[in-house]
């Protein structure tokens, strides 16, 4: 599929195809073109050329309102003139379904969302978890096919937005409906799918599980924009089919595992996650070890980390365990580190 | 604070300033205060000349509203003066020593004189004169010559005329009444204007329009979408300059007749002024100046001689002697018979 | 705080003296004056003669009546319009264009009330310049007579009052998500159902405020009725003016004025119930 607005190309040549029933997310910053997609896809927007098929069915040229996709809109859209019942059964009056049968749908859709009784509810009146529920519960009353959801976590605050993650995901699972969710969070987009898709500059960069973009990013740009990520920049020394030896611009030597052919001399970008590095390896054997020194303890329960420098001032991400075993580290302990080649992902260096 | 209170004292101070400087109000009838003589007399006499244009019903409103104040010199019809005194007092009686009388002609005034007077005063002196008849293109209603042309099914659509009372009279006169000679009976005179409204009702269809705006129905005339209209004597005119074959024509039913004058309201401020500019407009020259401009005849002795040849010529054409015998000159009205007529209108205006 | 208040009483009391001097007296004398009458004898009396008059005598009840539908005719005509041209300017015009669109339609009030109708009837006279062109093309053989029916006059009428429609409209649609549009669309809706579900819900107080004005403005409207309107169409304020002027009946002029300010509030109030709003609603 292709979309240009005049010379720029928003959607530059994507295909993908997402199987029937499962969560499928397309995460990227934002103006990388995954909301062109996600209207194009809904029908708004016509692609420049290349096809959309749902089922096995043609897209193109149908509109939006004779599609069996629906979507969930950034601010959620919802009818303020109409009551929650109405909002709901919306779409199955234009389908010309009965009164009595489209209020029977709306009340079993407003139970599986967990809003049983809110029919009557004018939409100021509900909470902003509320809203959520009812935008998803006007679309899936319609069964479409495919449901799209355009960051519709967005507007939430942090707590609910962790919480509605995870209804969203036991939700589809329920409906069994194919879910199509953009999102510039990754988080979001990891907890949920089934598959995701980085996008960035109008391009798919990888289409993975959540485990593959995390663990084996195919391009620096998803290394980066998956999970945390601490950077280093290198040049190889050695290549061969087990992995690669690469210098650091600060003089360490790594063994580390090789994901594009590299040539002896090649500079490098290498990765390497917070939580690959562990505080004082005790078997050593295999792992690069380097000391380093704590700048400051990054306290986040679970997720805490350690902020700590090389001698050459080369600042990393170290994840602290909070199994009281490091209890004891304070800023400015010294203490030494170490890593797997097989956690190192590097890459071609960027120009 | 203080400061406001300076400045708003300074800006009255100014306003008063301008107030000052005489001025003379004249409420009238377009056209009758020429630029050129506003400007000679103010040159000799240095009073400004302030003119609101009217008629003769907005006059009567704008005084009463006011009762009798705002302006100086009023130019209402001289049948329209008696009643209106009478119930509203809206005008001083004239006092005609400081009126230059051998400027008239003598029959004029004593004519206006006697229908202006209430209780022994007078209030007016005549002005100009003129008439009310038809006008004709020659071309295209080449047979009218009657008040009845206006209601003749041979021009429709191509006849206009004012929904105001001349109207309703000239209608009177068409169907051979007198309304004239039933001022004085109103049930007999209601009957006419019933029998007046059936007859106008009827005639709807060959109406194109009632006109309100004189020089809109001139552009009519001109423009031959309309070839018969019940119309003032000098708007005949002023199109017969232009195409021969429009002309006023009095009808064989007479013309109807009036005279506009000068009256004086009850409150005006400036009463020497008024009076200068009677005895100033009044003078032959500046009559005939008004006179070749507007063609309306005036009861200025003399002014003829100072009147261009066409516009003499006018009144030889449209009015020889027994024509002139024949005008129907509006005699005071009586109170509320505009009420009546009023409401006779109406119901023509709103008939479907 | 003293200083400052009467400094407020210093730039309001112009205003008030205003509204007091040149609204409320008038009409208050007004009022009076509806109340008075001559008797048989000729003397003033207090009367509700003035009041009776204008239901017993049909043609007047019936002038007001022809006068308040055409009023709505008017402005029912003028919402259809104004609907998707404010909707073009709200809403698919760019922002540039916008300002432009509006400065047109408000072009036309820059010159008077009455310019603009001689305007019309220059245009439509027949002598006039479309049917010129007309015979010039040949789409007619003799020049048609397009002014002083009740058809020009309600165009007329609306061409007055477009813009007091469009302003209001312009403004609730500004405010109306276009999301919320979308959403219709892609939940099933068609352009129709969009229109009469959506967006027409979302620009009622806008409608409203803009027909209570349109409608106001037509009923007291004196000049187009009179001159486009031509020989059929007495308009109740020319009614008022007659009273006053060509009969001098001020004590009957003024009733009927109280008349259309009663009548024309009780209409709107009408409106506001059939449509289940409140006026405060409409004006915030």
């Amino acid at each position: 599929m292709v979309k240009r607005f005049g010379e720029f190309a928003a959607v530059d040549d994507v295909t993908f195809d997402v199987p029937t029933g499962s969560f499928f997310s397309i995460l990227g910053p934002s103006g990388c073109g995954k909301t062109t997609l996600l209207r194009m896809i809904a029908g708004f927007d016509e692609p420049t050329s290349g096809t959309i098929e749902i089922r096995g069915q043609n897209m193109l040229g149908v509109p939006p309102n004779k599609r069996p996709v629906n979507l969930v809109f950034q601010h959620l859209a919802l009818f303020p003139m109409m009551d929650v019942a109405e909002n709901i059964a919306f779409g199955l009056k234009r389908r010309g379904i009965a009164a009595s049968e489209a209020r029977k749908r709306v009340d079993t859709m407003l139970e599986r969302v967990g809003l049983p009784g809110y029919g009557e509810k004018r939409i100021e009146q509900l909470s902003g978890g509320q809203k959520q529920r009812v935008a998803i519960a006007r679309c899936l009353v319609l069964e479409p096919s495919v449901l799209l959801l355009d960051e519709p976590l967005g507007a939430l605050d942090l707590k609910l937005r962790e919480q509605m993650k995870v209804e969203l995901k036991k939700l589809q699972a329920k409906v069994g409906t194919t879910f199509i969710y953009i999102t510039h969070d990754q988080s979001e987009a990891l907890v949920m799918s089934d598959r995701v898709a980085v996008m960035n500059k109008g391009r798919f960069e990888q289409v993975g599980t959540p485990q593959e973009l995390y663990g084996a990013p195919s391009t620096p740009f998803v290394a980066k924009f998956v999970g945390e990520n601490n950077t280093w920049k290198a040049a190889v020394t050695k290549s061969d089919s087990g992995g690669v030896e690469l210098k650091t611009d600060e003089g360490y030597s790594f063994i580390a595992k090789a994901n594009a052919d590299c040539r002896e001399g090649s500079r490098m970008d290498l990765f390497l996650r917070p939580e690959a590095m562990r505080i004082e390896p005790r078997d050593r054997a295999g792992l690069n070890v380097f000391d380093v020194t704590v700048k400051s303890i990054l306290f986040d329960g679970a997720n805490s980390r350690l902020l700590t420098t090389t001698r050459e001032d080369h600042e990393l991400l170290v994840t602290l365990p909070q199994n009281r075993r490091f209890d004891h580290i304070v800023p400015g302990d010294e203490i030494s580190v170490g890593w797997h080649p097989d956690s190192g992902i590097c890459f071609e260096a960027e120009e | 604070m203080k400061r406001i209170v300076v400045f708003a004292l300074l800006a009255m101070f100014v306003l008063a300033g301008t107030a000052r400087a005489e001025t003379l109000k004249i409420l009238t009838w377009k056209g009758y205060a020429p630029q050129k003589l506003i400007d000679a007399f103010e040159k000799e006499t240095g009073i400004d000349v302030e003119v609101t244009f009217s008629n003769n019903e907005e006059m009567i409103a704008k005084l009463r509203a006011t009762r009798g104040a705002g302006f100086d010199l009023a130019q209402p019809s001289q049948d329209r003066i008696s009643s209106v005194q009478e119930k509203y007092n809206l005008y001083q009686p004239l006092d005609y020593s400081r009126i230059d009388s051998a400027l008239f002609i003598p029959s004029m005034l004593e004519a206006v004189k006697k229908n202006t007077k209430v209780s022994g005063k007078s209030f007016a002196v005549p002005f100009c004169w003129g008439t009310s008849g038809l006008i004709v293109n020659s071309d295209k209603a080449p047979g009218a010559d009657s008040f009845k042309a206006l209601i003749d099914s041979k021009y429709k659509g191509r006849v206009s005329y004012r929904l105001k009372r001349p109207t309703l009279i000239a209608m009177g006169f068409a169907l051979g009444y007198n309304p004239f000679d039933l001022y004085d009976d109103p049930k007999a005179y209601k009957a006419m204007l019933d029998k007046i409204a059936d007859t106008l009702i009827e005639a709807k269809p060959i109406v194109k329009n009632y006109w309100a705006n004189g020089d809109s129905l001139l552009e009519s005339m001109r423009s031959e979408e309309v070839f018969v209209a019940m119309a003032w004597d000098a708007g005949g005119w002023k199109l017969h300059a232009d195409n021969k074959a429009i002309d006023f024509k009095a009808p064989k039913e007479g013309a109807l007749g009036w005279i506009d004058t000068f009256t004086i309201p009850s409150k005006a401020e400036n009463v020497d002024a008024a009076y200068k500019w009677i005895n100033f407009i009044m003078k032959p020259e500046n009559a005939g100046y008004f006179s070749s401009q507007e063609k309306y005849a005036t009861a200025s002795k003399g002014a003829l001689k100072y009147t261009d040849k066409e516009v003499a010529a006018n009144f030889d054409r449209s009015f020889p002697q027994e024509t002139i015998d024949n005008i129907n000159w509006y005699p005071p009205v009586p109170a509320n018979l505009e009420r009546m007529e009023g409401m006779v209108l109406d119901k023509i205006k709103a008939a479907q | 705080m003293q200083r400052s208040r009467l400094v407020f009483w210093i730039f309001c009391a112009p205003v008030l003296c205003w509204l007091f001097l040149l609204i409320v007296l008038p009409h208050l004398d007004l009022l009076r004056m509806s109340f008075r009458g001559e008797n048989d004898y000729g003397d003033m009396v207090w009367t509700f003669r003035n009041y009776k008059t204008f239901f017993t005598e049909p043609i007047y009840w019936l002038t007001f009546v022809r006068t308040a539908l055409y009023a709505v005719i008017t402005t029912f005509i003028t919402f259809l319009l104004a609907m998707p041209v404010s909707f073009y300017i709200a809403k698919l015009a760019r922002a540039r264009i916008q300002g432009a669109l509006v400065i047109l339609l408000l072009l036309p009030f820059w010159v008077s009330e009455l310019v603009r109708i001689y305007g019309w009837m220059i245009l439509l006279r027949e002598s006039g310049v479309l049917n010129f062109f007309m015979l010039k093309l040949g789409i007619v053989d003799t020049p048609i007579e397009m002014l002083y029916n009740d058809a020009t006059m309600i165009m007329g009428l609306v061409y007055t009052s477009m813009l007091f429609m469009v302003v209001p409209l312009v403004s609730v649609m500004e405010s109306l998500d276009d999301s919320l549009i979308e959403a219709a669309h892609d939940l099933g809706a068609g352009q129709f159902t969009i229109w009469r579900t959506i967006i027409l819900p979302h620009c009622k107080p806008g409608i409203t405020s803009g027909s209570i004005v349109v409608f106001m403005l037509t009923l007291g409207n004196y000049l187009t009725p009179n001159l486009m309107g031509g020989k059929n169409s007495l308009w109740f304020t020319e009614q008022i003016y007659n009273q006053f002027i060509a009969s001098f009946n001020w004590n009957q002029g003024s009733a009927f004025g109280f008349l259309l300010l009663l009548l024309s509030s009780f209409i709107i109030w009408l409106g506001l119930r059939l449509t289940r709003q409140k006026l405060d609603e409409v004006a915030s």
